[in-house]
Order: structure tokens, then sequence, then C-alpha cells
């Protein structure tokens, strides 16, 4: 059964009519992992964003987008409100800008708790310490107090997949979770999704440049390219039998560049 | 953060100290000899060699520099900036009224100035590329490139000669307010409304307000946070505008006869009164370090970064 | 770099070039264009309105209005723009010194910097004219002197991140001497943050200059200025307002003329702006109010 139905999603720019992302459609089958592959520009943060109607408003988009038997285009902003955060999750690239820097880490926590399941700021610190914990953060109760700033890449990650953790939703969202991340964090952030995926049981997007990543976490990939979906099928397929020549390149390219993570990885 | 306060004001007062000495150094570099700018000013025709040297020791203008220096300066600390060389009083007792006189109208100017800039300021970044935003800018375009003077006299003759509305001129009650106030936040507020604009702008396409929308928050909510992160701006604006707007208020206390440091000012340097010159510029001075610094330590306390940073 | 092209398709942008050409040109030639002495005094034409020999009328003394504006953009235009080339100068010659040699000299230059920057700029105008006493001389001294210590930061610090760049890295290391370095690789990029700055402050220094003249304290009379007509004609301003309008829209016109084509300079310099923001909305980074 496919939790999510993408049906020839378009997106392009207003001002200046420019197509984006072009005609893409794909599903996810439910508590799979479908990972989107392409360089930076490709149009997979974009399309990422516009399942959940996140892109700036400049931009503009048309196709289906079924996600439980509901199409989300025809929702209004407050019940697609909704499902962010509690049935859509998203896991940022880079965690140090995704937290309001004025304020501490736990205030979007408590935010974000408050907004779905009504708790207050006692019951929404103690699940969040739990699910912290979960993910080897030590000490959460003073994490909780830090500013951003004073926190790793990899804390403030590892932060957000807490959150997920605790809203339990059916699909996660993690736009390129691990770019921004030296290669020890990369390997404990990986290890978290892992533990996620097995914990809680929800579908997942995973977006990377990372083949190496990709590997590890995905059961299906989409190979995009210039705002089209090039090449698309399951993880062992891609990686033995690539069809297209762009997704050659990437192996190509992916086999010197990620030696030493790989190595990590298969180490384990 | 205590440490930052503690750093902050050692440097005000080196910052002060070197002021003051550049100011006094400043009138002491006039190509007039002070004794016969004195004697000028009294309205004696001949000074004679005797005269001036009289004048020198009544006014103790013959010792040495650093002496005087810090006999002035001791003095200051005491609000004794000497005597007027025009009218014989003590400098303060002119000066002292005409501050608290110049300061309500900066306050007030500051306050109007950071009420204006914000609301234009988040109107304009939440209608970017609209027709408000495009007014309103546009607006604030034609009012900076003009004169403030200019505005002043045209807005005395329509409000209060044609209309009669409100008074021409002096400090009688809250009506006099009115339009000293709006010519200095119609000249203010039309550059700092850009900057609330342009940092509202850019904070709304922060991570963070992607983050907070992907967790599902609601508008409000997130909104607050834009605010939060914007407002700094605001409030370092308030701080840096009272002191720029009390150095130059110059011109409106002119226009409207206000009688405050500008008005004094001009006085003073029309009729080369040096001590009251001497103290507004150090007054002014002072004021300047003191609100940079508390603006930088209320940025600092906004900002939790720039607290370890500094 | 094409600024030229790319300024030469931003209409607002060439209508206010043209205009300050012209009126700098009339500016210069004021003897030959003006139709009458600025000076000449003529009781009997106290107030006249416009007539064919007297475009603008006449003001509180009978002179030529028109003539007046004409003569008036000597000091009123063409002092500003040279109080801006010389402090311009002295603060790119301490700027360059500052960013592209370092150390002990910048640390010095920077201070003083500090210093001079640490005062309000009307106030240091107040202080210097208090001391030197009233008059055109010494508000443009003044003027100098509180403006070069601005532009002496802002050149160091675009100097200082040119100089980083590997190419200069390279050509100091390959033992080019350091003026040849400065005047073929660092004077023009930095040019560019150079003429932005010069061409933002120009409006807000033609609004001083014409605020201290209107004060009082810059040119005397009967010489003519915009600021000082202003002054004048503030005395009859309760019978006759209209005397203030034609120096007031002279410098509205100016001032506008000259923010316009900063904006379209910024934008000529570094097209990306163009995207994101239309002409006149560009933000001001280098705005130099006061």
């Amino acid at each position: 059964m496919n939790i999510l139905e993408v049906e020839q999603l378009s997106i392009w720019d207003q001002h200046s009519g420019k197509a984006l992302v072009h005609d893409s459609s794909f599903q996810l089958r439910k508590g799979s992992c479908l990972a989107i592959v392409g360089e930076s520009g490709s149009g997979k943060s974009l399309t990422c964003r516009a399942l959940t109607r996140l892109n700036p408003k400049s931009l503009a988009q048309s196709g289906k987008i079924v996600f439980k038997g509901i199409d989300l285009t025809t929702l209004s902003e407050a019940e697609i409100r909704q499902k962010r955060g509690k049935e859509i999750a998203m896991i940022m690239q880079n965690g140090m800008s995704a937290f309001d820097p004025s304020c501490v880490v736990g205030v979007h926590f408590r935010e974000t708790l408050g907004q779905h399941l009504g708790w207050k700021r006692r019951v929404a610190d103690d699940h969040m310490i739990k699910a912290m914990e979960r993910v080897m953060l030590q000490k959460p109760v003073e994490l909780l107090r830090k500013y951003p700033h004073e926190l790793s890449g990899g804390m403030l990650q590892r932060m957000m997949i807490a959150l997920a953790i605790v809203l339990e939703p059916d699909l996660i969202i993690a736009d390129e979770p691990t770019t921004a991340l030296d290669t020890i964090s990369q390997y404990e952030v990986i290890q978290q999704f892992l533990l996620l995926r097995q914990t809680i049981g929800s579908s997942m997007i995973f977006v990377s440049h990372d083949l190496g990543v990709v590997r590890q976490i995905a059961d299906e990939v989409l190979i995009m390219r210039s705002g089209e979906i090039v090449e698309r099928g399951t993880t062992h397929h891609i990686f033995t039998n690539a069809q297209h020549e762009y997704t050659r390149y990437l192996m190509a390219t992916r086999a010197t560049l990620s030696d030493h993570f790989r190595q990590l990885m298969e180490g384990s | 953060m205590s440490i930052y306060i503690v750093k902050r004001m050692v440097l005000a007062f080196l910052l002060l100290i070197i002021i003051s000495l550049i100011t006094f150094a400043f009138i002491n570099l006039s190509p007039l000899n002070p004794a016969v700018v004195v004697l000028q000013a009294q309205g004696i025709p001949d000074t004679t060699e005797e005269l001036i040297r009289q004048t020198e020791q009544q006014f103790g203008l013959d010792r040495p520099f650093f002496v005087r220096y810090l006999d002035w300066g001791m003095a200051c600390l005491q609000l004794d900036f000497g005597h007027s060389y025009v009218t014989n009083q003590p400098v303060w007792s002119t000066l002292g009224p005409a501050f608290v006189n110049t300061f309500k109208l900066t306050l007030v100017s500051s306050i109007a100035i950071m009420i204006v800039s914000v609301v234009l300021g988040v109107i304009c970044a939440l209608q970017v590329g609209k027709k408000v935003d495009k007014t309103v800018r546009g607006i604030a375009f034609i009012l900076t490139a003009m004169p403030s003077y200019w505005l002043a006299a045209l807005m005395i003759w329509y409000f209060s000669v044609k209309l009669d509305w409100l008074p021409t001129s002096g400090m009688d009650s809250y009506r006099s307010y009115i339009l000293p106030v709006l010519i200095i936040t119609i000249s203010y507020a039309g550059i700092y409304f850009r900057n609330v604009r342009s940092s509202m702008l850019s904070n709304m396409n922060k991570d963070y307000v992607l983050y907070g929308r992907a967790s599902g928050l609601k508008e409000s909510v997130v909104m607050m946070h834009i605010l939060r992160n914007s407002l700094q701006v605001a409030i370092s604006i308030f701080c840096m505008a009272i002191p720029i707007i009390l150095g130059s208020t110059v011109v409106i206390e002119n226009v409207f006869a206000w009688p405050g440091l500008g008005s004094l000012s001009i006085r003073a340097i029309l009729s080369r009164d040096f001590p009251v010159i001497q103290a507004y510029v150090l007054i002014l001075a002072i004021s300047f370090v003191i609100f940079n610094a508390i603006s930088d330590m209320i940025n600092a306390a906004m900002n939790p970064r720039l607290r370890n940073g500094l | 770099m094409n600024i030229w092209s790319n300024l030469r398709h931003d209409r607002i942008g060439m209508l206010s070039l043209v205009t300050v050409i012209a009126v700098i040109v009339i500016g210069i030639c004021a003897p030959i264009i003006a139709p009458h002495d600025p000076l000449t005094v003529n009781m009997s034409l106290r107030y006249n309105g416009s007539t064919w020999s007297y475009w603008l009328g006449n003001d509180q003394l009978g002179r030529c209005i028109l003539s007046r504006l004409i003569y008036g953009i000597r000091p009123s235009i063409l002092l500003v723009l040279w109080i801006l080339l010389i402090s311009i100068g002295i603060g790119t010659a301490l700027g360059f010194i500052a960013g592209y040699f370092k150390s002990k000299v910048d640390a010095w230059i920077m201070r003083i910097c500090d210093i001079m920057l640490s005062f309000p700029g009307y106030v240091m105008t107040l202080a210097i004219v208090g001391i030197l006493g009233v008059g055109l001389e010494n508000i443009v001294i003044a003027f100098i002197l509180t403006k070069w210590a601005w532009f002496a930061r802002v050149i160091r610090t675009s100097v200082m991140q040119y100089t980083e760049l590997d190419y200069i890295r390279f050509a100091k290391a390959s033992g080019i001497s350091n003026w040849h370095i400065i005047r073929r690789h660092v004077v023009p990029v930095t040019f560019a943050d150079l003429t932005v700055i010069a061409s933002s402050s120009i409006g807000s220094m033609i609004l001083q200059i014409s605020g201290f003249s209107f004060l009082g304290l810059g040119i005397q009379a009967p010489h003519a200025e915009w600021g000082m007509m202003l002054n004048e004609a503030r005395e009859v301003m309760f019978t006759r307002p209209e005397m203030m309008l034609a120096p007031g829209i002279a410098i509205i016109i100016m001032v506008s003329a000259f923010n316009f084509l900063a904006d379209a300079l910024q934008v000529a310099l570094d097209p990306r702006l163009h995207q994101s923001a239309s002409t006149y909305t560009s933000s001001k980074k280098w705005q130099v109010r006061i």
C-alpha cells in the first residue's frame, strides 16, 4: 500500500515563469524509505517542500499529492498545518540555523508539542528528555536550556530526530540531513535514522547527494537532474545496474569521494 | 554578560577621556587668543596688552595646558563648565535647562521614530513587492530627499499660520511638540524603516522559519519568532537614534525656536562663546558614547551569540 | 565591467545622470547662462511673479530668482562635489595604507577613525565652525575633517577583503612592487565600492551643507546659495510663503537625482541586486546620513 502518491508535480517561478521541477511522479510504500539523489539545484529540496506546500509564495506548484488517501493540495492552510510536524515531519539540513537563534532550543520543542498534542511545558519536556536519551544525547535537561549556537550541528540534528520520535509521524522528510556534518557525526546521525525507522516504523523520504549514505538507508532511489526524474528503481538495482548515463556518472564520482565514509559505515 | 558590560564600560570611559581631551584642545587650537575673544565678546573695543593679561589671569588662561585641562576636567565632573564669555553666567545654568529641553524633544521623537519604523517596516515586509510596500518606499524616498527645515517651514505656514491649529514656535504645551516631532520622525523614520524591513525580510528567509512552519507551528507563532529577531534592529535603532537626533536637532530647533541645545549652540557659535561651545560639544559627545554603549549592551543582551563573542 | 551598458537600460538612473550632468554644466557656465546678475537689487521688482524676463520672478530685494538659483549651484552642488572628492582622496589614501600594509599603521589609523566617528557629525561640524568662526570655508574644512574617517574605514574594509584574494597574494609573493599591485589590481576592484559610497553620500551632504547655510553658519549674504535663499525666504515666510518654493524644490530634485543615481550605480555594479529590487529600492548599506 502506498502512503504517498505524487502525480505530475511541477514547480515554477511565478516571476520568470522558469520551470524548476517538471512533471515529477513517484510513490512511497508504507514503511519504506525513498532516497532522492541529485546535485544541488536539481530540485530535490523543492520537491520535498512542495509536499507540504512549504515553498515561498513566489513559487507556484501544480499536480496531485495524495497522502494517506487525501490530496494535500486541496486542503486549507489550517488543515495542512495540522499535518505538518504531526503526520509529516521534516528534518532540516543545517541544525545550526534551523532553530531561532534568540531562543533556547527547548522553546521550539515546547511550541511544537503544545501545538499538536496540547501538552504543557512539563509534559513536553519530559517526553523530549526521554526521546533525547534514546538518540544518545547526554544531559538532555541541560541541552534544552542551550542556545542553538552553543550546540553542534550533529546534536541539533539528533534533537530534531528526537522531536520526530515524540511526534511519531507517518512520514519523515529528511532534507540532506548529513551534508553539513563531519564524518563521525554523519555516522551517528545515520544510526539514529535507522533506529528511528525501527522504532516508529514511519515511512521516509531521504534527500541526499551522498550515495554512500543512500545505500545504507534507502529501499528505493530516485535520481533527479535539472528538475526531472531521470532514473528510479530499488537501491540494489540502481547501485548495480544503473541505466542512465547521469546515474553512472554519480556512481563513478562517489567511489572516489566517499571511501573513508564507506569504510566507517561498512566497518560497523 | 557582566564581563561584557565591564569591558564596554571601560571602553566607553577611555573614549570619554580622549574626547574630553580633544574637546579641550580644540578650543585652545583656535587661531584667536581666548582672552581677546573674551574682551571682544564683552564689547570692549581696545584690547591692550595690559587688558589681555588681566583677562588671562581672571579666567586662568595663563597656566600650562595640562594643568588647565585637569582643572577643567575635574570641574566638568561637577557640572561646572566655567562662565560664559558673553553673559558671565555659569555655563551650566543655561546649558542644563537647554539640554533637558532638547532631550525631551529627542526622547519623544525617538519613540515616534521607533514606532513608525517598526510599523511601516513590518507592513512593508509582509506586503513585499505589493502596492503598499512600493507606495510607502516611494514616499519615504521623496521625504528623505527634502531638507527638513524646508518641510518644517512649509508645515508651520500651513498648520500654524493658515489653519492656525498649532503653535508656530516655542515650547509651551504638548501641542508644541507635534510639528517638531513630526518633522524629525519624517526625516529619520524614512531611513530606519528600511532597516526594519530588510531585517524582517532576511529573517523570513531563514531556516528556522522554514523548520517552524514544517513543524506545524501557527503562522502567528512563526511571526513572533521573526519579530523577536527583527526587533533587535528596532531596539538598536532606538538607542542609536537618541544621540544622533540629540546632535542634529539644531536645524529643527532653530526653525521652531525650541529653547534647547541647538538654539543655544548656534548663538554661542555666532558670538564665539568658547566655554559654551566646549560644554556643548562635551555633553553631546558624552551622551553619544553613553547611548552607544547602552545600545551595544542591549543588543548583546538580546543576541546570545554576541554575548560570548565580545 | 560593463557598468555603462547596465546603467543605460535603467531609465530613472539615466534621467538622474542627465539631470546631474546638466546641472553641473549650468553651474560651471553660470555667468553665460544666467539671465541676470544674481546680486543686482531692484526694489521696484520686489515679489514680482514670473515674467518673460524673470522666469521665476523676483525675491524680497527684487533680485532675479532664476539667476540666484543658477549661481547657487556653485556652492550648493559643485562645492559638495569638491568636498567629497577631497575627503574621499584623504580617506582612500589612508584606507589603502591601512588595509594594504595592515599591522601598526592600520591600528593607528583605525583608532583615529574610531575617535572621529565617535562624534556625531553635526556636533563635530558645529564644534569646528565654533572654533574657526562662521563662513563657508570653515564649513568646508569641517566637512572634510568629519567625512574622511568614514571613507577611510569603508575603503580599508574593501581593500582588506581584496588583498586576501589569492591572485593578489600571489602577486605579493612573486615580488611585484606594492605600488604596482595597488594601482593595477586593488584600485580597480575597490573602485566599485568607492563609487557606491561616494554617490550615495552626496545627497545627504547637499542637505547638510544647505542646512548650515540656512542656519547662517555657512555662506554669508548677499551670495546666492540654496540654503541661504531659504534662510532669506524664511523671514518673509508668513506673508510670502511662495519664496520658499524654488530653492526647496531645487534641493529636492538634486538630492533625489543623486540618490536615484546612487541606487542605479549600485545595481549597475552588482546586477544581482536587480532581481530582488527595483531601482529605488536597493538596500542602502553605505548610506551616510550624519
